[in-house]
């Protein structure tokens, strides 16, 4: 090899520039570009962990309302009651509660400039019924059997059967009749990525994975709304969303408590927290042997210790639960129906039915012992910590708790056998959310009642509440319901999680609510975004 | 693949070898080079159709299951008949053959069928995405050849110096490091602490996709990208450069008393790069997988975020079109880089 030449400097600074050519690039950019902002309260910017998968409500986009880009034929207010969207006013049940009629508002317009009636409405909720559209909504509709133009201002709804809260199924965005001409499975319909809808705000640009862009509609029906434009940015991971917030990216989003409790004293920002009926249940399926026992279900709701778990995991943002039915819907709430945290009296339940402690400290009955698993879905950390709570919980009086993460694909096959931490909640009437998960009529019907919970006395309650419109009386079945319920607990209900979110301060509107097991930017602070306006 | 049926340059001789070039033998090679494409094109064909097969074959085994991708979180209350109906509907539970003649049926027709995923037409997810992908991959690419050349380059001009001793290391550990990794370092360093650069995203939030804005966003990714792919591509300028230098033509180049920049620019590093461009050619698996890991990590908008929603949920259509993609993208690299060395060099056998 020949002894190498030292470099002739003309080389050096040719290779070291284009280096440095790169390197000026790089460091170039400023940070922050977006202070101007601030100045700009016409434009609000959160972040959401979820993305929706499609904005079609016909596959379950914003199901329980606050769409912010379709009406209901009726919404929400802040105290949980109904108001008239499309609807002209709150509808009546006919005198055997099968049928309702609905008066529509007029001059509403459509994005794009249709005018509605009543033939959009019809063509809505038909093809949320019709198998050809494979809508996901389906189910939470099966109680009507038709929907009827009366003229083109006037609908109605027949019912195979009397439903009090119908009024809630009819918060469900309404789509065009035009787009939904043709019969065909809606993951081919273009209102997945293109909604046209009536409400407060269009879609202006949705870039899968990253952002969506909204931007007011100025012919909206309830006025043109103040904040112009609504970007949201999807960021799954808690941290990053905490970090960008601060660093100054966002005007606010859902945090998980511990991470919003560090924005208490952060100036411009608040802690918004929402009471919720989103419970998280350990589940119990009756055909496991030891879980199928009452004396297990009912020791294990009194060996949890709820407000220990809501101060360790959940930064004490929650609620204890015993029943579907949450202390923040107080109308509702049976007292006598609370399980207190008592390990005598679990011990005392269990020792009573024979389960009697063996050497290892776990007890058994005929050979049987006293354990069973728990599933979880993996990758969700507050199902996790609380399914490990309860099992150091269930541990300390003798039961045996084996614990597995798995996807929901693996759990769904065992959800007959195996005990699994379920999440899910409505606070708008007690019969959306208990019905299904503990009525007889649901019993392993996918992932309703997954354990087959069947309680006479139960479903008779629910049943009769059900078929009540007299809102006096369905309190009454309600707080019978609440009664069974807990005499033979079919699962041990722990925990009713708050839901926090961080807020920058500069604008007026915001009004707190109850909310429901929900996800992504519908509901949250910004439920009723469209009523906000910038501070002065 | 590309190694195995790619073009064998016989060990150079001379930087340029002029004459046999000329007229006739000019419009024979173009022939030849031109039979060369034609032939990898056409084994392209069943290539294509074996992978896409496969992809089809993969996804009936796979143990996610796509109604309860289309459902969503609405799986929670929706009953067993419903779902049941919906399945039917769909038709997800056919056999996967005959899910693979419908898709080819409609590829054939130029209807590349509909993302269940994304929940719209598959020729719309690539439109709106590939863009991106292709400005991500050619910056990265560009990024790790200038790179190459001029790490390459200065390590091995001075072998054994400082320089070449940090390039060698750094190089050597580098091909140990995933590129999500790297990326997670370089967000952390540039994004977080140094605040220089955004952490994610093709814009800043609420921000139009405007030049400077991409531009800026581009940056981290793209060099993430570039670094991660550079190691083996650096290592092997140094190498072939060092080798070269020390051939004969290079010898005589200094003897004739040529000044070093001509010599190693001029001289040496023709020799050099004609191996280096098979190299990059074979290289584009690495970085179609790289753009994978380093779209997931900075939510880049582009295709490869798309191939991992869709293998999740079991979207056919829109998987095996991106496998497609991916698949034309390295037939095409290492066909593009033979095509390359066999203009550049003579020498080389055009495989027929």
């Amino acid at each position: 090899m020949p002894h190498p030449r030292p470099l002739r400097p003309r080389l050096v600074p040719v290779l070291l520039a284009l280096a440095a050519a790169t390197a000026l690039v790089a460091c170039s950019a400023p940070a922050n570009p977006d202070a101007s902002r601030d100045a700009d309260r016409t434009r609000l910017t959160l972040v959401d962990p979820n993305e929706p998968d499609s904005l079609n409500p016909l596959l379950g986009y914003a199901e329980s309302g606050a769409s912010k880009l379709f009406d209901g034929l009726l919404a929400y207010r802040a105290d949980r009651t109904l108001e008239p969207a499309l609807a002209a006013e709150l509808p009546q049940p006919s005198a055997d509660g099968k049928s309702w009629t609905v008066k529509l508002r007029k001059d509403v317009r459509f994005h794009d400039g249709s005018p509605f009636d009543a033939a959009d409405v019809v063509a809505t909720y038909k093809a949320a019924l019709n198998p050809a559209y494979a809508s996901t909504v389906r189910s939470s509709l099966s109680m009507i059997s038709d929907v009827v133009e009366m003229d083109p201002r006037t609908v109605r709804f027949d019912l195979a059967y009397p439903y009090a809260p119908f009024q809630h199924k009819l918060v469900m965005g309404i789509l065009p009749s035009e787009v939904l001409a043709k019969p065909e499975p809606q993951d081919r319909s273009p209102m997945n990525v293109k909604p046209i809808g009536t409400g407060p705000y269009e879609l202006e640009d949705w870039r899968r994975g990253e952002r969506m862009v909204l931007k007011a509609n100025d012919t909206y029906w309830g006025g043109a709304p103040k904040i112009r434009k609504i970007t949201v940015v999807f960021a799954t991971d808690d941290n990053t969303r905490a970090q960008r917030l601060r660093g100054g990216d966002f005007d606010g989003g859902p945090l998980p408590p511990k991470l919003a409790k560090t924005f208490e004293n952060t100036d411009g920002f608040k802690v918004v927290t929402h009471r919720t009926s989103d419970y998280r249940t350990i589940e119990m399926p009756m055909g496991n042997p030891v879980t199928g026992d009452k004396a297990i279900r009912l020791a294990l709701n009194y060996a949890v210790n709820r407000k220990g778990m809501i101060d360790a995991l959940l930064a004490g943002k929650g609620a204890p639960a015993s029943t579907p039915i949450p202390q923040s819907l107080p109308e509702f709430v049976e007292p006598s129906a609370q399980f207190r945290y008592d390990r005598a009296e679990a011990e005392r339940v269990l020792d009573e039915a024979g389960w009697v402690k063996g050497d290892d400290g776990i007890r058994g009955r005929d050979g049987r012992r006293a354990a069973f698993t728990v599933m979880y879905p993996a990758g969700d950390n507050v199902r996790k910590d609380l399914a490990q709570a309860f099992a150091s919980d269930a541990k300390a009086v003798g039961v045996e708790v084996n614990l597995e993460g798995l996807g929901w694909d693996a759990i769904e096959p065992r959800m007959g056998q195996d005990a699994l931490v379920l999440g899910d909640g409505n606070p708008f009437d007690p019969d959306l959310t208990s019905y299904p998960l503990l009525h007889s009529s649901y019993a392993g019907d996918g992932f309703n009642n997954p354990g087959s919970y069947k309680n006479p006395e139960v479903d008779e309650a629910l049943d009769a509440a059900r078929r009540t419109i007299d809102p006096a009386q369905r309190v009454a079945y309600y707080k019978q319901f609440q009664r069974a319920y807990a005499a033979d607990p079919g699962m041990v209900f722990l925990v009713f999680l708050d839901h926090t979110y961080v807020v920058r301060d500069g604008w007026t509107g915001y009004e707190p609510i109850v909310e429901g097991h929900v996800h992504g930017f519908t509901w949250g602070p910004w439920w009723n975004v469209q009523d906000w306006a910038p501070k002065r | 693949m590309n190694l195995a049926d790619g073009p064998t340059p016989s060990p150079p001789a001379t930087a340029r070898q002029p004459g046999p070039l000329a007229g006739a033998g000019r419009r024979r090679r173009a022939r030849a080079v031109a039979a060369l494409a034609g032939r990898r094109l056409a084994f392209a064909v069943p290539v294509l159709v074996l992978v896409s097969a496969a992809v089809f074959a993969l996804g009936a085994a796979s143990p996610f299951d796509p109604v309860k991708q289309y459902y969503g979180n609405q799986i929670f209350t929706a009953s067993q008949s419903d779902v049941d109906r919906v399945r039917a509907e769909l038709g997800v539970d056919e056999p996967a053959l005959v899910q693979f003649g419908h898709w080819l049926g409609g590829l054939l027709t130029g209807d590349l069928g509909h993302s269940r995923s994304f929940r719209q037409p598959v020729t719309d997810v690539i439109g709106e995405r590939l863009p991106w992908t292709l400005l991500l991959m050619c910056s990265g690419l560009a990024v790790a050849v200038l790179l190459a050349l001029v790490l390459g380059t200065l390590a091995a001009r001075r072998q054994g110096g400082w320089l070449d001793r940090v390039v060698t290391a750094v190089g050597h550990a580098l091909e140990g490091i995933p590129p999500f990794v790297l990326a997670l370092g370089a967000i952390a360093v540039f994004a977080l602490t140094l605040r220089w650069l955004p952490v994610a995203g093709l814009t800043d939030a609420g921000q139009p996709a405007t030049f400077s804005q991409v531009t800026r966003h581009l940056v981290l990714p793209a060099s993430v990208l570039g670094v991660s792919q550079s190691p083996w591509l650096v290592l092997h300028v140094r190498q072939s450069l060092l080798s070269s230098l020390a051939e004969d033509h290079v010898a005589g180049a200094r003897a004739r008393g040529l000044a070093e920049w001509m010599v190693v620019l001029r001289h040496a590093l023709p020799t050099a790069l004609l191996p280096f461009v098979t190299l990059v050619g074979a290289r584009v698996p690495e970085l179609v997988t790289g753009a994978v890991l380093v779209e997931e990590v900075f939510s880049w908008p582009g295709l490869a975020s798309a191939v991992v929603k869709s293998a999740l949920s079991v979207d056919f259509p829109l998987l095996a079109a991106l496998t497609l993609l991916a698949t034309l993208a390295v037939l095409l690299g290492s066909l593009l880089a033979d095509v390359a060395v066999a203009l550049l060099d003579p020498r080389v056998a055009t495989d027929g």
